[in-house]
């Protein structure tokens, strides 16, 4: 095996790597010119041959999600770039969009090309405002140099692309709920069908694609999908269903680890390896308990479960919901699994937007049962009322618009069925571990 | 003349011709007017809407969906701090961070402080947890906060 070098953080640290005149430097906007001279269902096919799938948590594969766009269609087409990472412990969206914008903003730039789109709307979370700055700037390079605007190279294609900041609120990164809000509206996620690329943003054909996916195009575009593909895993043979898992990923790294970060590593790594190469070991000398693989809800892996390899396939065989955003927290032996759960808890509670009744009711059912087993109020029979709830919600039972109440309700699922022990003991000793930070959340 | 001045009239107006439709500019508008406000009014909200050519009902159902904008009752301070409280911060002191501060500040998340100057909040993941425990000083992130460094940092604004 050739060692692995980083391309989607090659430039991260290095001096003015935000500047449009290093990236040129460093050959940017080749992979653009090089798709413009292209017929755009060749850079379709090309990203489609790369096997890549969205980074943003679904895995959905994106040259194919660019085909479902209906054929000749007399537009606008629009690219929605969902740059609102609110999942709990992610942050590598952040690490691009601040480090490296313009990696970004070709790979936004060949994907409108590859669509028939001249228009992009960024949709951006409020609390990135240092990746506001650097993206803004980043734009108006563009504009000036002539890479967006109208003509660009004399070829004919004309591309506007739009900053748009969220307000705060997780829901807005569910595909259809940040629709809504970029038109205007609550960010409440829209049935579906129809699906975003035969009715999305102002009711046109519209392409939701995640920040990372962006930066790998554009790296597809100047290496070729053989060089995409011959990283990572291929599919699963007793797995129908898997796609595969190809090309390089970015892993946030945090919790109780002694350095937590953002590494790039080819799909596929193990959670161990993670942990001990790359993040300098859990800390204080402690043994990690539990992982959360890819954001708060795709549930845990625990410590017997360290050598699955982390790509879309891998946490799915340790019961968890997938991959999810590949973002790692390790939690240590000395915390306890009642408050991790509760924090889970309480997010989706404050989060989930409160259109569907069983998610509504079922995240703030779920808090409050946590909340008093935190109180040392619990009684043994909440953990089978928890599990209960949490199986009558979601999109799996069918029961709710969004995949929000599924993220809410599988590591309420997957923790107890894996941790039960420790939460009976909880329960059993009456152990209380409230903190006084909690009295005056609730004031709020 | 309305509560909105001529500027930000024009500034909201500056945002029309990045979108197809004027109801895509709600929330620039409500953050236009919040930046340079603190709060966004009823009356504010009745001007956004005439700008936007919406009902103000629709301004105002928008609005109250993000907690993220306040009312005349919930004016800002000048300055806005979050403390994240979600899991990656949790594991190293988020909460207790944020307990220190609201007893610095002699105030619940939400409130503002007496002098006026700042409004303590809890924040969902700040997406800044290789640095956790992180806050966030207006919009921008502060990574690796001890108590100590809380109290520089509130000082110093
Ligand atoms: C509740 C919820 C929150 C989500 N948050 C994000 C997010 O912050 N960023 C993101 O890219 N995708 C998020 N997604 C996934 C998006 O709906 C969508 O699948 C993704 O942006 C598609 O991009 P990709 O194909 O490039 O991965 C979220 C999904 C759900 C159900
Ligand atoms: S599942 Fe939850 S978050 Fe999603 S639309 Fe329904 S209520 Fe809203």
């Amino acid at each position: 095996m050739p060692t692995f070098e980083p391309t989607l953080l090659a430039r991260v640290g290095k001096p003015d790597s935000a500047s449009l005149e290093t990236y040129l430097r460093d050959g940017g906007y080749e992979g653009f010119k090089k798709a413009l001279a292209m017929p755009p269902v060749d850079v379709i096919n090309l990203v489609k041959d790369s096997g890549l799938r969205g980074r943003g948590g679904a895995g959905f594969p994106t040259g194919l999600k660019w085909t479902f766009l209906p054929k000749d269609h007399a537009g606008p087409i629009y690219l929605a770039i969902n740059a609102d990472e609110s999942e709990p412990a992610t942050f590598n969206n952040r690490i691009l969009m601040e480090e490296d914008p313009h990696q970004i903003l070709e790979g936004i730039a060949i994907s409108c090309f590859a669509i028939k789109s001249n228009k992009a709307y960024i949709y951006l979370r409020y609390e990135y405002g240092r990746s506001y700055r650097v993206l803004q700037k980043a734009v108006d390079e563009c504009y000036a140099k002539g890479l967006f605007g109208k003509n660009i190279h004399g070829t004919g294609f004309d591309l506007d692309v739009v900053l748009h900041r969220g307000a705060a609120a997780y829901i807005c990164g569910e595909e259809t709920g940040l629709i809504e809000s970029l038109e205007g509206k609550r960010a409440w996620p829209r049935i579906k069908p129809p699906f975003p690329a035969i009715e999305g943003l102002f009711r046109k054909p519209t392409i939701v694609n995640n920040i990372e996916t962006m930066a790998c195009v554009k790296q597809i575009l100047d290496r070729g999908s053989a060089w995409f593909k011959s990283l990572g895993v291929p599919p699963d043979p007793n797995n129908p269903r898997d796609a595969g898992s190809y090309g390089p990923k970015l892993y946030c790294i945090s919790g109780h680890v002694n350095k937590p970060g953002c590494v790039e590593l080819p799909m596929g790594i193990t959670t161990r390896e993670l942990i001990d190469k790359h993040a300098g070991g859990v800390w204080k000398g402690r043994k990690a308990k539990a992982v959360v693989p890819g954001g708060i809800s795709m549930g845990f892996l625990s410590a017997e479960e360290l050598d699955l390899p982390l790509d879309f396939n891998g946490p799915g065989k340790a019961g968890c919901l997938g991959l999810g955003t590949a973002a790692i927290t390790v939690i240590d032996d000395e915390t306890s699994m009642v408050d991790v759960l509760f924090n889970c808890a309480r997010f989706f509670a404050h989060e989930s937007c409160g259109q569907c009744t069983p998610c509504r009711e079922g995240t703030a059912w779920m808090h409050k049962i946590l909340a008093r087993i935190r109180m040392g109020e619990g009684q043994l029979r909440d953990l089978d009322l928890l599990v209960e709830v949490a199986s009558s919600m979601g999109i799996i039972p069918g029961t709710t618009i969004c995949g929000l109440s599924d993220g809410a309700a599988w590591p309420i699922k997957n923790a107890i069925k894996k941790f039960r022990g420790e939460f009976e003991e909880y329960i059993r000793t009456g152990r209380k571990t409230v903190k006084p930070s909690d009295a005056l959340m609730e004031v709020h | 003349m309305g509560v909105l001045s001529e500027e930000l009239r024009d500034q909201i107006r500056a945002q029309f011709p990045k979108y197809p439709n004027k109801r895509a500019v709600v929330l620039p508008a409500l953050h236009l007017v919040q930046d340079a406000q603190r709060s966004v009014s009823i009356e504010a909200v009745r001007e956004i809407a005439e700008l936007l050519e919406l009902h103000p009902s629709e301004v105002h159902d928008t609005m109250s969906f993000y907690q993220f904008f306040k009312d005349e009752k919930h004016k800002l301070g000048k300055h806005r701090v979050w403390v994240c409280r979600s899991i990656s911060c949790m594991l190293r002191g988020g909460e207790e961070l944020l307990q220190h501060m609201c007893e610095k500040l002699h105030v619940h998340p939400g409130q503002t402080s007496a002098d006026g100057k700042i409004t303590m909040e809890f924040a969902e993941c700040l997406g800044a947890c290789e640095g956790a425990p992180c806050i966030l000083v207006d919009d921008e992130a502060h990574m690796n906060i001890t108590p100590e460094k809380a109290d520089a940092l509130l000082k110093s604004l």
